[in-house]
Parts: C-alpha cells; sequence; structure tokens
C-alpha cells in the first residue's frame, strides 16, 4: 500500500476500520468502525475494560490489530508517528511524577522527533517549546519540576509536549481524573483553542466529567461502537444503562 | 595537616595502588552514570540479577583462558534475554522470572567455581582483585569504558526519555524495545567493568547506590548525573585507600562508603532527606500555612 506523497489534510483525522483486538482468548476490540474529522473533539465514552486503552494503543501502532486497520491522515499509524502526527497525552498513573525533569523538559521531549541523533535543541526547538508553554499558559512555570505542578497543570504540560511536537491527533487518556474544576476548566479552554487551530483530539473517559463541555461528538465504545453522534443524542440515559451497566451518572451539572 | 596529606600520598608511591586507584575511579564513574536511570526505571533487582548471572560466564572464561569480559557479556545478554522471553511468554510475574534465572545462573557459577582449583582465584571473582589487577584487564577495562561513554554521551537524551516515558517514545517514531536492550547492553558492559574491582557479589551496589543517593540530592536529570559520578568516584578513592590504611578488602571498603555517602543524603538531603523534609514540615506548621496543592514535595 503506497502512502508516498499522502496529503495531510487527508480526512478524516482517524479512521478506524472492522478493528479486532484480541489478547489470549479475550476479544478487547471486535469489529470497531470509526471516524473522526479533523479540527473535531471527539470522547471515546466506555466502562473500564471496554477497549478504550487498546483502541488508543492500535492508533498509536503499539498493537498491530488481528483484523481490520487503522489510518491516521491516511497514513499507517507507523507512517504518522514516523511525521510526529500523534501526541499522547498519558493517564496520570502512568507518569513517574518525581523524575527529575523540568516542565521545558518534558516539553522539550516532543521535538525529539525533529532533532539528531543526538538531540541537542536547537534554536527552533526552543522557539517551539516557548510557544507550547505560552499556549497552554505554563510559561512561568517551564523551569519547576515536573510533579510540582497541579493535577491540571500537569495535563497541560503534556498538551505542550504534543503541540511542540506538532501533533495533528492528539490521544488524551482520562484528561479530567484528579483534576478541580477550575483547573477543568483552563483544561477545557486549552483544548478547544488547539481544536479551533485545526487539531483533532480524541478523549478517552469512563466517567462523563468534561464531556458535555469539551466535546463536538461522543462515542461510546463497547468492545465495538455502539454509538457514535453529538452528545446529546448519545448520552441517553437508555444508551448509559446499557454501557455501564448501571444507572449512568446523568450529564452532570450542566444546564 | 600533613599526616592527612601522608595518608593520601604515601600509598600513591606503589605502583599497585595507582593501578587499583585508576581501576577503581574508572568502574565507580561508569557504574555512576548507568546506576542513574536504573534508579530511575526501577530496575535495581535487574542490575542484581545481571552482576549475578555472569558468574558462570566470568568461571568458564578463567577455565579456558579468556578475558572475564567475553564470558560475562555473553551470560549477562543472554540472561537479560531469557528473563526477556520467560516474563512475556508465562503467567509468572516479572519479579520471580528475575528471581529464578538470576539464581539459576549464579548456581550454575557456584556449581563450575569447584572445577577452579585455586581458592584465591575463587575469592577474586567473587570479591574483586583490584589491588592485583593486570595489564590486559586494565586495557579491557579502559576500552570498555570508553566505549559504555561514548554511546552514552550520544544517547543520554533519548535514554532518559525511555526512562520518562516509553509510550512518548514510540509515539514519535522511536523504538522504546531497541532503546531498552541499548540500556541493558551497557548494564552488561558496565557489570563487566565493576566486576575486576569490588567482584560479582558486591557489583550490585555500584550501580544502584551513586544514583539513588544522587536521586536524593536533585531535581534535576543533568545534575543527578553529576552528583552520582562524584559521589562514586570519591567513594572508590576514599574505599581504595581505606583498604590500603587498614588492610581490609578494597571492595567492602568502597560500598561501605558508597552506603555511608547515601546514608548521609537520605538524612540530611535538603529536599528529600528525612530530617530536611521533617525541619520543614514544622516551619510550616508553625507558620499556620496550609499546605499548598501541587506544592513542590
Amino acid at each position: 500500500m503506497s502512502q508516498e506523497g499522502a496529503e495531510l489534510d487527508r480526512e478524516p483525522a482517524v479512521r478506524v476500520e472492522g478493528v479486532g483486538v484480541g489478547y489470549g482468548d479475550v476479544l478487547a476490540l471486535d469489529g470497531v468502525d470509526l471516524a473522526i474529522a479533523q479540527g473535531r473533539v471527539c470522547g471515546l465514552v466506555g466502562a473500564n475494560g471496554s477497549g478504550k486503552s487498546t483502541l488508543f494503543k492500535t492508533v498509536t501502532g503499539m498493537i498491530t490489530p488481528a483484523r481490520g486497520r487503522v489510518l491516521v491522515h491516511g497514513l499507517t499509524p507507523t507512517a504518522a508517528r514516523k511525521r510526529g502526527l500523534i501526541g499522547y497525552v498519558p493517564q496520570s498513573e502512568q507518569v513517574d511524577w518525581a523524575f527529575p525533569v523540568r516542565v521545558a523538559d518534558v516539553v522539550m521531549m516532543g521535538r525529539y522527533g525533529h532533532m539528531g541523533i543526538t538531540r541537542r535543541p536547537r534554536a527552533a526547538d526552543r522557539a517551539a517549546v516557548a510557544d507550547a508553554l505560552e499556549r497552554t499558559h505554563l510559561s512561568d512555570l517551564a523551569d519547576r519540576q515536573i510533579g510540582a505542578l497541579s493535577g491540571g497543570q500537569r495535563k497541560r504540560a503534556f498538551v505542550a509536549r504534543g503541540i511542540a511536537q506538532g501533533a495533528r491527533v492528539f490521544l488524551l487518556d482520562e484528561p479530567f481524573a484528579g483534576v478541580d474544576k477550575r483547573s477543568e476548566a483552563t483544561i477545557v479552554e486549552v483544548l478547544r483553542a488547539m481544536r479551533d487551530a485545526g487539531h483533532t483530539l480524541v478523549v478517552s473517559t469512563h466517567d462523563l466529567a468534561g464531556v458535555p463541555e469539551l466535546c463536538d461528538e461522543v462515542a461510546l465504545l463497547q468492545r465495538r461502537v455502539v454509538a457514535h453522534g453529538s452528545p446529546e443524542e448519545v448520552l441517553t440515559p437508555q444508551r448509559l444503562l446499557e454501557t455501564f451497566g448501571i444507572e449512568g451518572r446523568p450529564v452532570r451539572e450542566v444546564a | 595537616m600533613e599526616a592527612l596529606l601522608d595518608w593520601f600520598t604515601v600509598p600513591f608511591q606503589f605502583e599497585f595502588m595507582r593501578r587499583a586507584l585508576l581501576v577503581a575511579v574508572v568502574a565507580g564513574g561508569v557504574c555512576a552514570v548507568l546506576s542513574c536511570w536504573l534508579t530511575l526505571i526501577g530496575w535495581s533487582l535487574l542490575g542484581d540479577a545481571v552482576s549475578h548471572a555472569v558468574l558462570p560466564g566470568v568461571v568458564l572464561s578463567y577455565l579456558f583462558g579468556l578475558p572475564f569480559a567475553a564470558g560475562a557479556l555473553v551470560f549477562g545478554a543472554g540472561s537479560v534475554a531469557l528473563i526477556g522471553v520467560v516474563n512475556r511468554t508465562s503467567r509468572v510475574k516479572e519479579d520471580a522470572v528475575i528471581g529464578i534465572v538470576f539464581t539459576a545462573m549464579f548456581g550454575a557459577g557456584v556449581v563450575l567455581i569447584s572445577k577452579i582449583p585455586s581458592e584465591t582465584d575463587l575469592m577474586h571473582i567473587l570479591f574483586g582483585n583490584v589491588l592485583g589487577v593486570s595489564d590486559a584487564e586494565i586495557a579491557q577495562i579502559l576500552v570498555m569504558a570508553l566505549v559504555t561513554l561514548v554511546v552514552v554521551a550520544v544517547k543520554h537524551r533519548d535514554l532518559t526519555l525511555f526512562a520518562f516515558d516509553r509510550v512518548h517514545a514510540h509515539a514519535i517514531g522511536l523504538s522504546p524495545r531497541r532503546l531498552e536492550a541499548l540500556l541493558l547492553g551497557l548494564l552488561s558492559v558496565t557489570v563487566v567493568i565493576a566486576l575486576q574491582a569490588v567482584g560479582v557479589i558486591l557489583v550490585v551496589a555500584m550501580v544502584i547506590i551513586p544514583g539513588a543517593t544522587a536521586y536524593l540530592l536533585t531535581d534535576r536529570f543533568e545534575r543527578m548525573l553529576a552528583i552520582s559520578v562524584a559521589v562514586s568516584v570519591a567513594a572508590s578513592v576514599l574505599g581504595t585507600y581505606a583498604s590500603f590504611h587498614f588492610n581490609v578488602a578494597t571492595g567492602g571498603a568502597i560500598v561501605v562508603t558508597q552506603a555511608a555517602a547515601f546514608g548521609l543524603a537520605y538524612l540530611f538531603a535538603p529536599r528529600h532527606g528525612v530530617l530536611g523534609r521533617r525541619l520543614r514540615t514544622r516551619a510550616v506548621v508553625a507558620r499556620g500555612e496550609a499546605p499548598r496543592a501541587g506544592a513542590p514535595s
């Protein structure tokens, strides 16, 4: 399959076609179809074990699906990775917050794909880092150790890393977990600005915090996509009951 | 004052002491560099494993008259690969797999040792022989140390990225697998270097303690590397001199000195030391300040 000269603007930003993934005799994903247009924020909502992480890993190419395929801006995950198109914002629990790196160091890690073999930063890399910090309102905190940030600031630091990287598609794993209301509002503001600049965001979450405020569309995942549409269409009590097996928390504190 | 000066200069007149200091300092320095990543990734047990697993390789090398490095590298890298395979293909947890593989290797080494005619050589393998190290061994150590340091100089930012966030490393097109293999390869070489200085049993201290000590003293990786090397080299020098003056085993003296440095950092490190933290907590309480969310801890 030739991807040479593929236009990066090729739609959709993320296309998942009939993807099936199994671990041993457990089926994690079973025929997932999903297309997310460029410049959209898509909430990926599902209970624990619904396959959200597996789907993320398939999009980044860490897992090769047994069936189906994934395209990011028309490119295979491997090609998209090589071009730095995919930005990943990890879950809080997956990060060692005591690691001796500064915020600016973490954001600079986004530039490594653009650097020579020793990853020595050049003026362009420093400028990209400064710009990313500015856009995530972290310029004043650049010299802090990464763990010395609040929950919301930590998330924004990793978003800044993706911006410095030049990523077009962002995968955010539970971005609102352990984040207070005010920080949540700042994150939503930053992410919306990114969407308006043409980035595509996929936000995975197992509760509905922040989803209606942030997302243009929602995909409900239960080993396959059981519904995909606007938050109002998808997050109905009936659907939430089916997905979570319990009365889903109603769309929270939204008028 | 003069007595202190003599303490350092008198032993230095001896050829064997100069060689011992060279080996101890080089081994200490290289180990200290690697120990930073091992500490941060949480690979101390793996460092322990590799250092024990090289034993059969060293004994075989000895029996066939080969350089220690040859056999040690084969068994060091082989054990790491074996740990990886068993870990991926069985339900046994990684720490158990590491424990099984390295004790099995060490056991095989102990069995092979019974084939060694001389007690002295056995002691040298287990506890090092820095005071009697040969020219050929020094040459090997210097070459391996140089190669390790050059590779680290080129790849250190990638290794730190790997230690911090391997998913991101993957997402920007690097290979976490390859970086992992590189780091483990460097670890095997480093273990072989340090083996000459302190022996199979104490090598693990050299690849853990300096990094752990530095980790208590700074929140910046570059500084952590510098502190780690400084602590380790100082411990090598002091330990070697102590072994001369007090007529005790050199490897043991070096490791005890390192452990003392760790103990001091554990107690007195300004930010992360036990006493420093307690004092700051008391000061905050006295001022009646509520702990700030996200404040540096």
